[in-house]
């Protein structure tokens, strides 16, 4: 069984996220110079466990709640930080990605991670809660991000103001094409589905314009178009090719009845059920064809049941199909 | 209802896309190799029995919403066929089993068809 991993957005993110994004800059640091009873007062007022000690903009050691109580216990708390921090230092770059400081985590099992750039100067502080911090901040970014496109496209209607607004979105469809059949219609689906139309109607517009675009790709000699005008009220779809039309549009529309040639057929298409679907789907169709001209196919689909008539109490137009 | 995940494990069927297996609900199930008639009769969540392998069932499978697609008798899919599911995030499933054998286990799991 060949099983992909596969991850999850949090995944994603430790290994797309710079540290530098998610680290605290405001530091607080000691120089070497520092005193330990000095020391002793910056730990218990920022209540922290330990701190950098920085000469200049080097990051030389750090000095720890630990170094303290040993240098109480041996009487040495006027020494400097420099004689009794450690310079064993685990640090990790700003531009590495946030896997690289779980990674040091887990090894070193350390509470903090020092931050520093690539001259070894000290940029930055970081804690396992900053890392979830960060990873939250930037996952609930992304996610209202998403709702406000969402959500722009689901008031294109309500936005633009015309005596009537139409969008019209255009396909063309090439001939016998099976590599990218299904291509139009499911583009036209995932239009429908930005703009918020309710599932039922993108699933009837989407089975509608698929057959149409399937018998653009089966039957037209040169392909075709395949277009929706979406309304705030209707969808039209219209399929046009320029032939060789059909000889009779009755026996067309009966269920079963196909001309597809056979390798189309083992393809699983030409079932001859492609009209019968759309005239299921749609509240209404239209098919005109003349032989050696061309056909087209009109499909329209209420986006409410009770075609729009019906106005919500202060009058305004209804927004909820689209 | 039973999970997607459970039916692959039972049925022991080879996952041939990446989208992640998950507890999708299957709602239920329905076998075809003609492509309107799945347009017809496969529901959202349903899962579809095809010997079809080629680029065009994952189109139907992704306009229908369905819960994943498993094919029949040894057919595989091509690469083409795959990329497209993993982009539309449609669930691809192989068996050397024939379509009826798979049918049965499957309604013996508790997948029903319309009725």
């Amino acid at each position: 069984m060949t099983q992909v991993p596969k991850f999850t957005k949090v995944q994603e993110l430790i290994y797309e996220l710079p540290i530098e994004r998610v680290m605290r800059k405001d530091v607080v640091k000691v120089t070497p110079d520092t005193s330990m009873t000095e020391l002793k007062e910056i730990l218990r007022v920022n209540r922290i466990s330990g701190v950098p000690v920085v000469d200049g903009e080097m990051l030389s050691g750090v000095i720890s709640i630990e170094d303290l109580i040993k240098a109480l216990v041996q009487g040495d708390v006027q020494a400097p930080v420099k004689k009794r921090m450690t310079t064993r230092l685990i640090t990790v770059l700003e531009s590495e990605s946030v896997v690289e400081a779980v990674k040091k985590f887990a090894q070193y099992k350390v509470g903090r991670l020092l931050v520093v750039n690539d001259q070894g100067q000290l940029r930055g502080i970081l804690t396992g809660g900053d890392i979830t911090r960060g990873l939250l901040e930037t996952i609930s970014l992304d996610y209202h991000a998403d709702e406000i496109s969402r959500y722009r496209a689901k008031h294109i209607f309500e936005d633009i103001v015309s005596d009537q607004t139409s969008l019209i979105l255009r396909y063309q469809v090439k001939a016998k094409d099976f590599k990218k059949a299904g291509n139009a219609s499911s583009k036209l689906k995932r239009a429908l589905d930005r703009l918020g139309a309710v599932p039922e109607l993108i699933r009837r517009v989407a089975i509608s314009a698929y057959e149409a675009e399937m018998n653009l790709i089966i039957h037209a000699d040169g392909g075709g178009e395949l277009t929706a005008e979406l309304q705030p009220e209707v969808i039209r779809v219209t399929a046009v090719d320029h032939g060789p039309g059909i000889p009779n549009v009755d026996q067309a529309m009966s269920p079963g009845f196909s001309t597809a040639p056979n390798w189309i057929r083992e393809l699983g298409f030409g079932a001859g059920m492609g009209l019968m679907n759309i005239k299921r789907c749609a509240d209404s169709m239209k098919l005109q064809s003349t032989v050696g001209v061309g056909t087209q196919l009109e499909i329209v689909v209420h986006l409410r049941q009770d075609s729009g008539e019906q106005q919500n109490p202060n009058g305004r137009k209804e927004p909820e199909a689209l | 209802m039973t999970s997607l995940k459970e039916i692959v494990e039972k049925l022991n069927l080879e996952t041939v896309s990446s989208a992640e297996l998950t507890d999708r609900p299957v709602a239920g199930g329905y076998a075809a190799d003609l492509l309107s008639c799945v347009m017809k009769g496969a529901k959202k969540d349903y899962l579809w029995v095809t010997l079809q392998a080629h680029v065009n069932v994952v189109a139907v499978a992704s306009l229908l919403n369905l819960a994943g697609v498993i094919i029949t008798e040894g057919n595989r899919p091509d690469q083409e066929s795959i990329a497209r599911a993993d982009e539309e995030k449609i669930t691809l499933l192989v068996t050397p089993k024939t379509t009826y054998t798979v049918v049965g286990e499957l309604t013996l799991l508790g997948v029903r068809g319309e009725s």
